[in-house]
C-alpha cells in the first residue's frame, strides 16, 4: 500500500488516477495515522515552499516523513514542491525544509547561458539526461530512472530547481537554459522536479517501478540503501 | 532545441464541446469527454479546456464536469472560463488540472490573479488575453468571451496579468479564431517581447509549420482549435493531432522557442 501525503497543495487526483490505473494500492493520507504501515510514501506538491512547508508541519506529516525515511526507511518520492520541501530550504521562501537533503530550491536565472533571456517559470517537457554513476547510487536510483531505450520525456512546470550541497546527490538533469538537477536523492529518498502523474507513459512506467520497488522491499526486506 | 508545446483547446458550451469562428457562431463537436479521452491517447502535449459561455452568462465552472475531465488526463491539464473565486480555483487544481486561466474576473477584480498565484503559485496560473477590436477598431484586450472592450492594449493587460503573479499568457487573436489562417504573428512578437514568462500563441493555426512560425515570433506554445477537431462527411466529427515525429520532422533546426536572442545576436545571425 503507498501512502500519498495530502498535505492540501499538489495534484492528488492525477496521483491516485495514475496508480488506479496500474492497480497499485494506494491511500491518500490526510492525517499522520493514515499512513502508518504504508510500503511507500509518495509526497506530491504544487506552488510555494513556505506555505508548503507550513502545512506539512500544521498536519503533523514532518515527524512521519522523517520516521518513513529514517525509521521504517521506506522508500519516499517527493514530486515537484514535494521534492524541494526534502531540502534544507528555498530562495523562494525563509522557512527551512525537512533538511533530508542537503541544499537549496533556487529560482531559475533571468538569463540563460548565452545571455538570452530566459522565460520562468520553466513549461514544458524536456528530457532527462542520467548522470554518470547515479544508478549505482542506490536500488531506488537504479530502479526508478529511465533506462537505455526508455521514454524520457516529462512535463515541468516550475520556477525553482533543487541545487544539492552534494554532487552525489543529483541523479539526473534537465535542460532550461541552463542545467538543472531533474532528479535527485539518496538511499531511500528520491525526488523529482518533474510530474510522473502528469507526463503519460513516461511517468506512468516510473510509477510503476516506484510501486515495484516498494512491493519487493516489503516482501523480501533484502534491498540495501 | 526545444519545440513549443502544442496545445489543443477544447471549447464548451453548456457542457457540449464545440468549435468556432472568430469566438461566434458555435458549432456543436460533441461529449468533451470523448474528445479529451482521444488527446489523452493522442498523447498531446498539453490540454486547455475553456468554458466560452460562462463568464457572459454569469456562471460558474461546472465542477462535476471539470473533475471527470479531469480523470480521462495523463498529461497536463488547464481550466479557463467562468473562474472568479480562489475556493473554485482550489477545487479545480485539486481534481487534476495543472492551471487555472482567468480573464473576465481579473479585469472586472482587479486582485484575483494576485490572489491565486499566492496562494497557488504563478506556475498554477495563466492569464488570457483575448485580443478584438473596440469601436474605434483599435486593437484591444477584451472580456466575457470577446463581447466587451477595455481600455488596454493587448501588451498591457498581458504585462499587468504577469505582474500580478500569472506564470503564463494565452494569447488569443479572436479575429483569427476558427479561421485557420495562420497566427498573428506581429501580435505575438510584441506581447512576447513584452513579458518574461511563457506565452502561449492560439488563434488562426492550420499545421506544424505555423508553430515553427509563432516559436520564431517569441512563442513558448501553440495552442489551436479548429486544426484539431473538424467536421468530416455525414456530420462525423475527427479528432486529429500531429505526432511528436511530425513535430520533430518539421521544427528540426529551428532555434529555440524559450529563450529570446538579444537584438545584437539576432542582427549577427541574419
Amino acid at each position: 500500500m503507498i501512502a500519498v501525503v495530502d498535505y492540501g497543495m499538489g495534484n492528488i487526483a492525477s496521483l491516485v488516477n495514475m496508480f488506479r490505473r496500474l492497480t497499485v494500492p494506494t491511500v491518500v493520507a490526510a492525517t499522520p495515522k493514515a499512513m502508518v504501515g504504508a510500503s511507500g510514501l509518495v509526497i506530491p506538491g504544487v506552488g510555494a515552499f513556505d506555505a508548503g512547508i507550513r502545512e506539512v508541519h500544521t498536519r503533523g506529516f514532518a515527524d512521519a516523513i522523517k520516521g518513513a525515511v529514517y525509521d521504517d526507511r521506506i522508500p519516499v518520492l517527493g514530486i515537484c514542491l514535494g521534492m524541494q520541501l526534502l531540502l534544507e530550504g528555498s530562495e523562494e521562501g525563509v522557512s527551512s525544509g525537512l533538511g533530508i537533503v542537503p541544499g537549496v530550491a533556487r529560482r531559475f536565472p533571468a538569463q540563460d547561458r548565452t545571455a538570452g533571456r530566459l522565460r520562468v517559470p520553466h513549461v514544458g517537457w524536456a528530457e532527462l539526461t542520467p548522470v554518470a554513476g547515479g544508478s549505482e547510487r542506490s536500488d531506488l536510483a537504479a530502479a526508478l530512472l529511465p533506462r537505455e531505450g526508455d521514454a524520457r520525456r516529462f512535463y515541468f512546470v516550475h520556477s525553482y530547481y533543487a541545487d544539492c550541497a552534494n554532487a552525489e546527490h543529483v541523479l539526473a538533469t534537465a535542460e532550461h537554459g541552463v542545467s538543472f538537477a531533474a532528479a535527485i536523492g539518496t538511499k531511500n529518498v528520491i525526488g523529482t522536479q518533474f510530474h510522473p502523474e502528469k507526463s503519460l507513459g513516461a511517468g506512468m512506467a516510473l510509477l510503476a517501478r516506484f510501486a515495484g520497488v516498494c512491493l519487493e522491499r516489503e516482501s523480501s526486506r533484502g534491498l540495501s540503501w | 532545441m526545444v519545440i513549443p508545446r502544442v496545445i489543443p483547446c477544447v471549447l464548451i458550451k453548456n457542457g457540449d464541446a464545440c468549435k468556432t469562428v472568430k469566438f461566434r457562431e458555435p458549432t456543436y463537436v460533441g461529449d468533451p469527454v470523448n474528445i479529451v479521452r482521444i488527446f489523452s491517447e493522442k498523447e498531446v502535449d498539453e490540454l486547455a479546456i475553456l468554458d466560452i459561455s460562462a463568464s457572459r452568462e454569469g456562471r460558474p465552472p461546472d465542477l462535476r464536469q471539470l473533475e471527470r475531465l479531469a480523470g480521462e488526463c495523463f498529461m497536463p491539464a488547464s481550466y479557463g472560463g467562468g473562474i472568479t473565486t480562489r475556493e473554485q480555483a482550489r477545487t479545480i487544481l485539486r481534481s487534476g488540472f495543472e492551471k487555472v486561466i482567468i480573464n473576465t474576473a481579473s479585469v472586472l477584480t482587479h486582485s484575483l490573479i494576485h490572489e491565486l498565484a499566492s496562494e497557488f503559485g504563478s506556475q498554477s496560473v495563466v492569464c488570457a488575453v483575448d485580443v478584438g477590436r473596440d469601436i474605434f477598431g483599435k486593437e484591444r484586450a477584451t472580456i466575457l468571451s470577446g463581447t466587451r472592450a477595455t481600455r488596454d492594449t493587448p501588451e498591457k493587460r498581458a504585462e499587468a496579468g504577469v505582474a500580478q503573479g500569472a506564470g503564463e499568457v494565452l494569447l488569443t487573436s479572436i479575429g483569427r479564431d476558427g479561421c485557420l489562417c495562420g497566427y498573428d504573428l506581429e501580435l505575438i512578437a510584441r506581447v512576447a517581447s513584452a513579458v518574461n514568462v511563457p506565452v502561449i500563441a492560439n488563434g488562426g493555426a492550420r499545421g506544424v509549420e505555423d508553430f515553427a512560425a509563432a516559436a520564431s515570433a517569441g512563442a513558448s506554445a501553440c495552442a489551436g482549435g479548429a486544426m484539431f477537431v473538424f467536421h468530416g462527411r455525414h456530420r462525423a466529427v475527427l479528432i486529429t493531432a500531429p505526432s511528436r515525429n511530425d513535430l520533430v520532422a518539421t521544427l528540426q533546426g529551428h532555434r529555440q522557442a524559450n529563450i529570446v536572442m538579444p537584438i545584437e545576436h539576432a542582427a549577427a545571425n541574419s
